[in-house]
């Protein structure tokens, strides 16, 4: 993916590291060197004035690290450390972390032995057991997790509809009841209550001394 | 200072006590004087809590480190704004601030309230007495900002290197609001409960309560979603962790609430339900607190963890009890007034929009609790990440994103065939016409498909709602059509104001699917080299590494590392990301070093670059590059929401006709004495 284009940017950089950034780095950073031989076999790029104060160092992206393969493993395994986030993100996002980069390295070992995906899968659920997983497997129990608001929602959801067509029948059927009292003289004057009504105020009232 | 501060807590203590005791027992005797003295005694807390928040403040601004909690939480060069953020940024500032704010609150409600609903203010004060009794207890005695240190350090430990962002400075206080404020509408409705004053009355006293608190908790989250995307650095802005999703409980329930009182108002319907879920509310933001405080569930937001967790489980516990036991003892009172018409009309579909509101919220809840459940039946704690939520929760909110578009638009009581043509004819048609231009265009992703979809029908009701309204106002009125709009947005808030969060929402959901199409890797350059990356937009960003500095800054001493970004070989500038190693003021390391992302955000896509480190020492630098489409707009949505959130909020925007009736004495079910809060 790295566009390897050297630019007179470049070579002004290797010059300015050499000449002005060099020599200071190099005595400031004395209990840096073996990272720093690990991982920087290209001595013409310029050393920082401080690299302890820069974070964790890191070792050059290699093409496992866009892999998407790997990326779709690690998203789905969760970094051990303690952050609740997944190895992708935890190795990408908290660079301080130790757990993320060596599963991420178990990951890659993996690949290389040939594994698929889901092999690899397995293999850190007999290491850490089903917790590494972001998500629980679709199995015993942990169908629950993934059912139970479903059916909850779809039972409830049918019950209203059921409560929802009754109370809609019923007030069909006093409608049309109150179309045929209509018809009929009323038995009390139009605007009084009826007698279930008035015994209720009435009851009301006495509740109330009243 | 602290000292006044100590006694203050204490007094407050005694006084809340005496205020719960007070307002019930005044409310219930009718004794005058005992309903002033609770009245009183939300003022007189307000004045303790005040001077006791001011001591903890001073204590922080003085670099009093002699007291525990400002030499855990602050550094003598800690900028003064994180100083005094620091007041809320831990456990026990927090419950302090928590206290505080509900003071405030109580306080405020007693003071605006209409005198037409004085019969409940006695019940309300005992409530909000109550509440603030239990947290200042949890303050005195487990949880203590004046406790002191046996030694005075030289300097503190500073603050999160996390929380020392302008995001961490509003978004905290902005959520604390929201759930705080929930406790007014709460103690409201325990109010009616109590005095079995069940009218409509309570709500109308509740309404502007209940969307401040809603604004509020969408404003904190919204806030909350942008100090995770600026300052965590993984490039997203919401991961379904606990307390994120503690958050959002709440903001579900009440949305709920908001949509299923319009039919008690309207129809004197969902008595019951209303009760229970703005207790629910209440309970959840008491849940949140729970989660966040407890450490029960592991989350990158505990920031502290301790032992108050299981105060909070105790008053949960109690409330839910309280609240059974009235629900019960008053369940004739709260018999609905009618029943439905018909399965097409306005109810029936809330009915859903709530069963599908509160049914997230549970799925939310138990994808929350169930390594607990896990734990508990079987022994083995499992995670439960995003992909179990997105399964669960992307089909609902789509579902409801459905029902925005439809809840509004369909009539009350009973819809007509030719009602529903003339409302749902052309938004349909726009619906299906974007799923029909998607699928020609080869939009990969079904569930981003669908929010698309769903959106464009959605959206195209409510221009259909503008549009006619703003016309018959031109046509009847013989205005011009910008007077017309403003008159019709105008002289119906509620209503066009709900038409705006719902726009909000839509833009949210859109904004969202966008993630859909997220592209991101890493590279190591040396300075002058570059690497080149495709946008979901087929764009190509190209990115050439400038260098990496080093400089020192107030508390802190960055590593900056600038990548110059160009966009199909147009330059777009130069953009820095650092490390951040934070230091006291003896020069010393703090904390591990910090990442802060660089950010460039335009309408269509974001791109986020992560310096991820330096390779070895030199220049040579590890990037993350990101591209997030549509971010922007989730920020624009929650503006349009808060926005829509103001207009109805906004005075003159009142309780309709229908429900000021339902409210008057003689209307209601159950006739009570005293029922002059008409």
């Amino acid at each position: 993916m790295a566009d390897q284009r050297y630019t007179r940017r470049d070579a002004l950089a290797v010059l300015g590291g050499v000449v002005v950034a060099g020599p200071a780095a190099a005595a400031a950073v004395t209990g840096q060197e073996p990272q720093r031989r690990q991982g920087a076999p290209d001595s013409l790029v310029a050393d920082l004035m401080d690299p302890t104060r820069a974070g964790k160092l890191r070792a050059r992206v290699t093409a496992y690290e866009n892999d998407p393969v790997v990326v779709g493993v690690e998203e789905k395994i969760r970094c051990t450390c303690g952050c609740n986030l997944s190895v992708y993100t935890c190795r990408t996002t908290d660079f301080t972390c130790e757990t993320s980069p060596a599963m991420h390295e178990r990951v890659v070992e993996l690949m290389e032995q040939q594994k698929s995906a889901q092999e690899i899968l397995d293999a850190f659920v007999t290491q850490y057991g089903e917790s590494v997983l972001m998500a629980p497997p679709r199995a015993g129990f942990n169908l629950a997790g993934y059912l139970v608001p479903g059916i909850l929602i779809t039972l409830v959801g049918g019950a209203l509809a059921l409560v929802i067509v009754r109370q809609t029948r019923m007030q069909a059927v006093r409608r049309s009841a109150g179309q045929a009292d209509d018809a009929r003289p009323s038995a009390s004057p139009p605007g009084r209550p009826d007698t279930d009504e008035q015994a209720r105020i009435k009851a009301e009232l006495e509740k109330l001394g009243m | 200072m602290t000292i006044l501060g100590q006694i203050s807590l204490w007094l407050a203590l005694l006084v809340a006590a005496w205020g719960s005791v007070t307002g019930v027992l005044g409310g219930m005797r009718r004794r005058p004087e005992l309903i002033q003295s609770a009245r009183r005694t939300t003022y007189a807390l307000l004045g303790l809590l005040t001077v006791a928040s001011a001591s903890l403040l001073t204590a922080l601004l003085r670099h009093d480190f002699n007291v525990a909690y400002v030499a855990e939480k602050t550094s003598r060069n800690l900028p003064a704004v994180y100083t005094i953020a620091a007041f809320y940024s831990g456990q026990a500032g927090s419950l302090l601030f928590w206290a505080f704010v509900l003071s405030i609150f109580a306080a405020a409600a007693q003071w605006l309230t209409p005198r037409r609903y004085e019969p409940l203010m006695p019940y309300v004060a005992a409530v909000t007495s109550f509440v603030t009794c239990f947290f200042v207890a949890v303050t005195v005695f487990a949880s203590n900002p004046f406790e002191r240190l046996p030694f005075t350090p030289p300097d503190g430990n500073g603050l999160n290197p996390q929380l020392q962002n302008p995001g961490m400075v509003v978004h905290p206080p902005m959520l604390y609001l929201g759930y705080i404020s929930i406790t007014i509408p709460f103690a409201f409705a325990m109010a009616a409960i109590i005095s079995r004053r069940l009218d409509t009355g309570w709500l109308h006293a509740i309404r502007r309560w209940t969307l401040l608190s809603w604004t509020f908790l969408s404003i904190g989250i919204t806030l909350g979603m942008w100090w995770a995307y600026v300052e965590l650095g993984w490039g997203g802005y919401w991961a379904w962790d606990p307390v994120e999703n503690a958050s959002f409980l709440p903001w579900l329930t009440m949305t709920a609430f908001l949509h299923s009182v319009m039919i008690q108002e309207k129809r004197g319907m969902l008595k019951k339900w209303n009760m229970s879920l703005i207790t629910l509310s209440f309970m959840l933001s008491i849940f949140g607190t729970f989660i966040t405080r407890s450490g029960i569930i592991s989350s990158v937001h505990t920031f502290t963890q301790s032992s108050v967790g299981y105060f909070f489980l105790g008053f949960l516990l109690l409330t839910a009890l309280a609240l059974g036991w009235l629900l019960w003892t008053r369940m004739p009172e709260l018999e609905t007034e009618a029943q439905l018409e018909s399965a097409l009309s306005r109810e029936a579909s809330f009915y859903f929009n709530n069963l599908l509101f509160v049914g997230m919220a549970f799925s939310v809840f138990w994808g929350t609790i169930f390594p607990i459940l896990s734990e508990w039946v079987r022994g083995t704690k499992v995670t439960v990440g995003p992909p179990f939520f997105n399964q669960v929760n992307i089909p609902i909110a789509l579902a409801l994103l459905g029902l925005t578009g439809v809840g509004p638009l369909i009539a009350w009581r009973k819809a007509s065939p030719q009602n529903l043509k003339r409302q749902f004819a052309i938004p349909v048609a726009v619906g299906l016409a974007t799923a029909a231009i998607l699928a020609a265009i080869g939009y990969s992703d079904f569930y981003a498909g669908m929010a698309a979809s769903l959106a464009a029908f959605t959206v195209t009701t409510i221009a259909q709602e503008f549009w006619r309204g703003t016309t018959a106002r031109h046509r009847l009125h013989d205005e011009n059509y910008a007077l017309a709009f403003a008159r019709l947005v105008g002289r119906n808030r509620r209503r066009y104001g709900g038409y705006i969060v719902h726009l909000g929402i839509v833009t949210y959901l859109v904004a969202f699917s966008g993630m859909a199409f997220k592209r991101e890797m890493e590279a190591s350059l040396k300075p002058g080299q570059s690497t080149s990356m495709r946008s979901p937009y087929g764009q190509t960003y190209t990115f050439t590494h400038v260098g990496v500095s080093q400089y020192e800054r107030l508390n802190r001493f960055v590593t900056a590392a600038s990548v110059e970004v160009s966009r199909d070989g147009e330059r777009l500038g130069i953009m820095s990301s650092e490390k951040r190693q934070y230091v006291d003021s003896f020069n010393q390391p703090q904390f591990n070093p910090s990442t802060e992302a660089a950010i460039r955000s335009d309408l269509r896509e974001d791109l986020y670059i992560v310096f991820a480190g330096s390779v070895a020492g030199t220049e040579e630098a590890v990037y993350r590059f990101t591209l997030n489409p549509l971010v922007w707009w989730v920020w624009f949505g929650g503006v349009i929401l808060v926005f829509g959130g103001v207009v109805v909020m906004w005075p003159g925007a009142g309780p309709t006709r229908a429900s000021l009736r339902r409210a008057l004495p003689g209307y209601a079910v159950t006739l009570s004495a005293g029922g002059r809060d008409g």
